[in-house]
């Protein structure tokens, strides 16, 4: 066994970690956070020629077949930086269309998603914003030979800037996937703001949208249970995503503790502010642990898989917004202000605790699996 | 020890609240929940003109000086009402809560005259000029200097973080009058007029967006000698005794506060739904409702015997940190609870008008303004516990 990335991967994160620090300096992410959807062309370009945006995505159509843990490199890196844009959001569609879709779907789909020119998201969360695919309540009904959709969806990612939105409704006893475009008539798209405005969030509403159940993902399969694999990618994701911000706040941190004087002296050297520093280090390496150790699971479909996904979405979610106040902490007056982007990452942590279903959610995943419930 | 109030006491609160019944602002007269702090500010100065008028602004100060001259556990009965009547909260808290109470105690009788009924009626709002760049924590390491010229004191130097101090009258400020004495020896406190030409109030932002702080840049800002407050060169006793007021008082003040907020968490978890029931019916959202409501009572039962022993002694000791200490720890549990209670609605700029949002960022800054909690838990183990210091 050997639980490092391997020296392949380490260039992989040294190049993408470079390239990052040069294209998206914060004085960008805060350009981006004031627009109305937060996506930058020339960065989804950059990101679409590295190969990043198909990086998982299968060789047989346009993508570079890597696993999870190549993911989670970059999404780290992407982290560090807060990299502002609808990253997130191409990734969970690109991985639906990849686990649900027949292989006429995938070719009409993954190589355009792969090479940037077409933006997918996906529209799960009803009223009670319950990330449980089986919480899904939005029904579809069945017109010859389309599927009718009438209602809404909310807190979708980045829907503003997405080509089809991938919306899941209930079939019945099941669930089905349908690719709306996001300019077809009958759907309306409106900004939810929120506290993170790197990340945009939008209700979609839909009024008699019409999909021919051809169209749907997954019909033939089972929907629900490639939904949940693409929710588990995502997640991984997003919480490597997380680790990266929180390997930012605690850089920051320290460096801030060993450059601050009070007293006459660091304030790092303040046992008081040397705990904060260490208990950051904790999390955040805690956190490493968990998101990598669930992105390799996913990879090798290890039976553990679903299990350490939620293991460190639960550990995520505490730790990077646990990171990120102690690094307010440590900061004092300073760190609380809007010029500071220390915020930037706050808002973040808040906003990444919330997606894809937060602490209590996973915990009680994890107790539902430990008790063999599931 | 008898928790029951005295008839007095009892009085005291029936009259207050039949003069809240018949006083408090309609709900429709009030502004909506905000996203900023400073952005009820007539409505508030209208409420505290109400007060003063009815003789219900500071309950404990004097009454020669528009105080209602009443008891320290009497100013906590009518915290109590106003946040139990959900009353708005009061504006003015540098002045009510820090400034006027070091004025009762140091300042010569001119000032007192001068300075405290308009501090009453929110005619003229406080600020407070501590805290400078690199004097944060190290406050007596602050370098904005006043140099004696005639009768005047001429100021030049920069505050930072100066809560309201772009709409303050009047400013608590702390300079160096000595180069040469000891850090503490050579502080001076000035009681300085906002208005004065060569100051520059330049708001700063919060990571809320909003803007409740400011830079105040002084440039040769010339003040008469006279508005010293307690002695020159002894500023650092008059720091302290200002730094030992808020801590002990914020905290008193800000229940009115903290009581609407969680009232209006209760009431959110019976309308927001998770698994087809209101959240309020989910175990785990009761055992944090009930925390918070727990916390802010053991908040109100500590004001009430930290002003039984203040009324005792007369100055406020280091014992005032504890409170600091609860109530900015508490909020912010508070906050993070709101959050987990209303799910992905908690992050919205638009639900509850965005209250949730910028009440969880808002509180981030508690245990950072008037002392961080480093410092706090410093003054405690050194000043009450008697533990050796550490620096
Ligand atoms: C919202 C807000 C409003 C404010 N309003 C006002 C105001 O109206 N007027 C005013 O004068 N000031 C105000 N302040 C300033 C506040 O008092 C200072 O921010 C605070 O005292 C900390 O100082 P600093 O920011 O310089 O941080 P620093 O002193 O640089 O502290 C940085 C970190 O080091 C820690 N630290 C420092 N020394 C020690 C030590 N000896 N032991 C252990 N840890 C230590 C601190 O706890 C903190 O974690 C406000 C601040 C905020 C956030």
């Amino acid at each position: 066994m050997e639980f490092d990335l391997n020296e392949d991967q380490k260039v992989f994160r040294d190049t993408t970690r470079k390239l990052l620090k040069k294209e998206c300096p914060a004085e960008r992410v805060r350009r981006l956070m004031e627009t109305d959807t937060a996506q930058d062309a020339q960065l989804w370009h950059l990101m679409a020629e590295q190969g990043w945006l198909g990086l998982t995505l299968p060789e047989d159509f346009g993508g570079l077949g890597q696993g999870l843990v190549e993911l989670a490199v970059i999404a780290e890196e992407m982290g560090r930086v807060c990299l502002p844009g609808g990253f997130l959001s191409a990734i969970f569609a690109g991985a639906l269309v990849a686990e649900a879709g027949n292989s006429r779907q995938k070719a009409a789909y993954l190589e355009k998603m792969a090479s940037g020119d077409l933006k997918g998201t996906v529209a799960l969360l009803e009223a009670e914003a319950d990330w449980n695919p089986s919480a899904v309540r939005l029904a579809v009904e069945r017109n010859g030979e389309d599927f009718v959709v009438s209602g809404k969806k909310l807190f979708v990612p980045d829907a503003q800037t997405a080509d089809v939105i991938f919306c899941v409704v209930r079939d019945g006893e099941s669930l089905a996937l349908l690719p709306v475009a996001k300019d077809a008539a009958g759907v309306k798209v409106t900004a939810m703001p929120a506290l993170d405005a790197t990340r945009k969030l939008y209700q979609v509403e839909f009024e008699n949208v019409a999909i021919p159940q051809a169209e749907a993902l997954g019909a033939d399969g089972n929907p629900e249970r490639a939904l949940r694999r693409a929710i588990e990618v995502a997640t991984v994701t997003l919480c490597a995503e997380m680790v990266g911000g929180m390997q930012w706040v605690l850089e920051t941190a320290v460096e801030y503790a060993k450059t601050r004087h009070q007293f006459g002296k660091p304030i790092g050297s303040f046992q008081a502010v040397q705990h904060q520093c260490a208990d950051m280090l904790l999390l955040t390496e805690s956190s490493r642990s968990a998101t990598l150790f669930a992105a390799w699971a996913l990879t090798v479909d290890d039976p553990k898989a679903a299990a350490a996904v939620s293991i460190a979405k639960a550990y995520c979610s505490d730790a990077f917004r646990e990171v990120c106040h102690r690094g307010v902490q440590v900061h004092g007056g300073i760190g609380f202000t809007w010029e500071y982007d220390l915020q930037l990452y706050v808002k973040r942590s808040k906003a990444s605790e919330i997606l894809f279903g937060d602490a209590t959610f996973h915990r009680e995943q994890v107790a539902q699996l430990v008790l063999g419930e599931r | 020890m008898d928790l029951n109030l005295t008839p007095a006491e009892q009085q005291f609160r029936d009259e207050f609240r039949s003069w809240l019944a018949a006083n408090l602002p309609a709900p429709e007269e009030r502004p909506k929940g905000t996203r900023t702090e400073l952005g009820n500010v007539t409505f508030l100065k209208n409420w505290q003109k109400t007060l003063y008028a009815g003789g219900w602004a500071g309950i404990s100060w004097p009454k020669e000086y528009g105080g209602r001259g009443a008891t320290l556990v009497e100013q906590a009965i009518f915290q109590e009402e106003l946040a139990h009547a959900n009353a708005p909260e009061l504006i003015g808290t540098i002045g009510l809560s820090l400034v006027g109470p070091t004025i009762i105690a140091m300042g010569t009788e001119a000032q007192k005259q001068r300075y405290l009924a308009p501090i009453l009626s929110g005619e003229e709002i406080w600020c407070q000029g501590f805290s400078e760049p690199n004097a944060g924590s190290d406050l007596a390491s602050l370098a904005t200097k006043a140099v004696r010229d005639g009768d005047d004191f001429v100021i030049s130097g920069q505050k930072t973080w100066t809560s309201f101090a772009q709409m303050a009258d009047w400013c608590l400020l702390l300079v160096r009058t000595d180069q040469e004495a000891a850090k503490h020896k050579g502080i001076t406190c000035l009681l300085v007029d906002m208005h004065l030409p060569g100051i520059q109030v330049r708001p700063l932002r919060m990571m809320s967006g909003d803007s409740a702080f400011n830079e105040v840049f002084f440039t040769e800002v010339r003040v008469p000698a006279a508005q010293v407050l307690g002695k020159v060169n002894q500023g650092w006793t008059t720091a302290i005794t200002a730094l030992m007021n808020e801590r002990a008082n914020l905290g008193s003040g800000l229940q009115v506060i903290f009581r609407r907020n969680l009232d209006a968490l209760i009431e959110r978890s019976k309308t927001v739904q998770r698994n087809g029931k209101p959240v309020c019916e989910d175990p785990l959202v009761r055992q944090k409702l009930a925390q918070a409501q727990i916390e802010l009572e053991i908040l109100g039962l500590n004001t009430m015997r930290a002003l039984t022993s203040l009324a005792k002694t007369g100055i406020p000791g280091p014992e005032g940190s504890i409170s600091k200490l609860f109530w900015s720890e508490m909020n912010q549990k508070t906050q993070q609870a709101a959050q987990e209670i209303l799910g992905a609605y908690g992050q919205l700029s638009e639900f509850d008008n965005g209250i949730w949002a910028y009440g969880y960022l808002r509180s981030r800054g508690n245990t950072i303004e008037a002392g961080t909690s480093e410092i706090q838990r410093n003054i405690i183990a050194e000043r009450v516990l008697g533990l050796p210091k550490s620096y």
